[in-house]
């Protein structure tokens, strides 16, 4: 206790360590916002929850971790891992998900469970359950006598990561199979009638989405570090995010995201880094409740 | 069928009490199966029955083994002391100080996670479909990651339990996870004959139109919650025992092994009914088992893979498979489809 009250004392004497964690949780925060958004694309075309979605992150990041092993330059990681998770989305698509998209929700929820579980298993299995991370060798830039430092690594993650959520967008706004993906998330059987291939819009949407999540991994592991069993954690966080924001709403996803990630390193600075993980989940029922209770007043329930 | 069904109840108790004298090599076996039996039927009982599919009940199983040890070691010595000494310190048991504990942790942690179900569901069960599942899912997740911090139960390296006070202590366990499950066994064939498990039903059906009918479908969803929690309590409890030292994330709130292993079981053997969980329980337990014997460092992948099967191809479960088969087996008649439903009137 004494510990918690200590820390907070210090915020308010340093007002310049609150932007140092603000820096840093915004910056990470941007990743959580690319993969919630995969999660609000899967979600609002096909209407499946997918719970592997933090363990699409950790394999992309390992997919640029292993390259990296083999020589290649780190910064290519990231398209080599779009490239590869998106081939790996395909095939999981074709093997499971093309299957439960017309079944109940649980189902879906179910399905990609389980899928997470074995990823993370096949991902222990193939590198380990160490933490990884690549060092990209780049300076770190000190401000304010040193109380805040960035690392330049952390800067070119961010920076490919807006860049990707750039590239995504204008896909989705001006492209014709982006076109088809806003149709058929407003309509599927409407979108039928007209004539786009649903099925196909459907690998499309959810091998785009692996790809991001990927291409986020990627990045991820150029400046934070990652392990087979971190997936269930983004995962959760794409779900708080996604239901804060709701689905199709994109300046909330990116605020959401944001958001999470400063409220997070607030939590692990007052109460430690223990609570990291807790502190995540804990934003996830918080955000549940809020929303009943708004719903509660519309006499209605979230569902 | 139904003069039959004495007997077969008689020949299956029999069975279970034969059954660890029978295969003596396998007694932790038949308790960890006894486990799967039991939290798969409480699962059922919201999941099936209800159509509230938790993902979270593995949190009064956590709960229950805490609540187990914090009254096992509180009624002979302070809690914070004795998990200070992490096993370093020697506290003694006395076999009387045992099975005290044994008795009221039992009693204790089923009725503590009772309550919790009320608390914890009167704010989830607003929360509908897959809302739900996450929601409970966080529950038990933050709930691991909170005991693994909190020091006075011993943190992340977790609390040691008092040793069995006697020679049998695989006998014991078993007895007693076998008791509890025969007791849930024989409680909920009496529950599902009742106006309960119809208002149950209903409210898996259409929620709406049971409040309609004037359902108190929050009161029903809590109660029979509640029942859920009361049994995976005291399973989780017996478990600490069976356990001797157990630790927050891997052992007692294991959302991805046994929280997600309950709902497996009862799809594999068939939602909503008295026996797919039982029979579900079995065949994941034999299949467990062979994985973990024979395929060695790939089980968790075999598992993974059996879910997503499981989920895709194979949702009904067994009960529901032989339901489509044969439906006069469960007192179902069918109309027989050839002759036209005209000719039928006439």
């Amino acid at each position: 206790m004494d510990q918690i009250l200590g820390n907070i004392d210090l915020l308010i004497q340093f007002p310049i360590v609150n932007l140092k964690i603000i820096i840093d949780g915004v910056m990470i925060g941007a990743l959580f916002a690319l993969a919630a958004y995969g999660l609000a694309l899967v979600w609002g075309v096909m209407n499946v929850k997918n719970l592997a979605q933090g363990d699409f992150v950790i394999a992309g990041g390992y997919v640029a971790w292993w390259m990296t092993q083999k020589g290649i330059h780190p910064l290519l990681g990231v398209p080599a891992a779009f490239i590869i998770m998106w081939g790996i989305g395909w095939i999981i698509y074709k093997l499971v998900i093309s299957r439960v998209i017309e079944r109940d929700l649980f189902t879906s929820l179910l399905a990609t469970f389980g899928l997470a579980i074995m990823m993370a298993q096949i991902l222990n299995l193939m590198f380990g359950s160490d933490t990884q991370s690549i060092d990209l060798g780049y300076e770190t830039l000190h401000f304010a006598d040193g109380l805040i430092d960035i690392p330049i690594s952390k800067l070119i993650g961010v920076c490919m990561a807006l860049s990707l959520a750039a590239g995504v967008i204008i896909f989705m706004k001006r492209s014709r199979m982006g076109q088809a993906i806003r149709a058929t998330a407003q309509d599927a059987r409407a979108a039928r009638v007209l004539g786009i291939d649903t099925e196909k819009v459907y690998a499309f949407t959810f091998s785009l989405n692996s790809a991001i999540c990927g291409a986020a991994g990627a990045i991820i592991v150029m400046a934070w570090v990652i392990q087979p069993f971190y997936g269930i954690t983004y995962s959760i966080r794409a779900f708080v995010i996604v239901t804060a924001a709701g689905l199709g709403n994109l300046p909330g996803v990116i605020a959401a995201g944001l958001g999470i990630g400063a409220a997070e390193q607030y939590g692990s600075h007052i109460f430690g880094i223990g609570y990291q993980q807790a502190i995540a989940v804990l934003l996830l029922l918080l955000v549940l409740v809020v929303r009943l209770l708004i719903q509660r007043r519309k006499r209605q329930v979230l569902q | 069928m139904t003069r039959l069904m004495p007997v077969i109840h008689i020949v299956l108790l029999a069975l279970v009490i034969a059954a660890p004298f029978l295969l003596p090599d396998y007694r932790s076996s038949l308790s960890a199966l006894w486990i799967l039996i039991i939290v798969a039927l409480t699962w059922d009982l919201t999941g099936g029955q209800m159509g509230y599919n938790s993902l979270g009940n593995i949190f009064f199983y956590g709960t229950g083994m805490y609540v187990a040890a914090v009254i096992t070691i509180g009624m002979a010595y302070n809690v914070g002391e004795y998990t200070d000494a992490a096993g370093g310190g020697i506290f003694a048991f006395t076999p009387t100080q045992y099975f005290m504990g044994f008795g009221f942790g039992l009693i204790g942690a089923g009725l503590f996670c009772a309550a919790c179900a009320f608390i914890i569901g009167s704010v989830t069960f607003s929360l509908r479909g897959p809302y739900f599942a996450i929601g409970t899912l966080g529950v038990a997740i933050a709930a691991g990651e909170l005991v693994s911090n909190w020091e006075w139960v011993g943190g992340g390296q977790g609390i040691s339990m008092p040793n069995y006070p006697g020679e049998q202590e695989r006998l014991f366990t078993y007895f007693s996870f076998a008791t509890v499950g025969v007791v849930l066994y024989i409680f909920l064939r009496w529950l599902y004959t009742t106006r309960f498990a119809a208002a149950m039903n209903a409210i898996r059906d259409d929620e709406e139109k049971a409040e309609a009918m004037g359902i108190h479908t929050l009161r029903y969803k809590l109660v029979a919650w509640a029942i859920a929690a009361f049994f995976v309590g005291i399973v989780g409890a017996i478990e600490a025992f069976q356990a001797l030292h157990f630790e927050p994330l891997e052992t007692a709130y294991q959302t991805i092994n046994l929280g997600i292993f309950m709902v497996v079981c009862v799809l594999l053997g068939g939602k909503g009914t008295l026996w797919g969980p039982i029979i579900g329980a079995i065949m994941f337990h034999v299949f467990k088992e062979i994985t973990w014997n024979y395929f060695l460092g790939w089980q968790w992948v075999a598992l993974g893979a059996l879910i997503v099967v499981t989920v895709v191809y194979f949702q009904d479960g067994l009960m529901g498979w032989l339901m489509s088969k044969k439906p006069e087996w469960f007192g179902i008649r069918v109309e027989s489809r050839d002759t036209p439903t005209a000719e039928a009137a006439e």
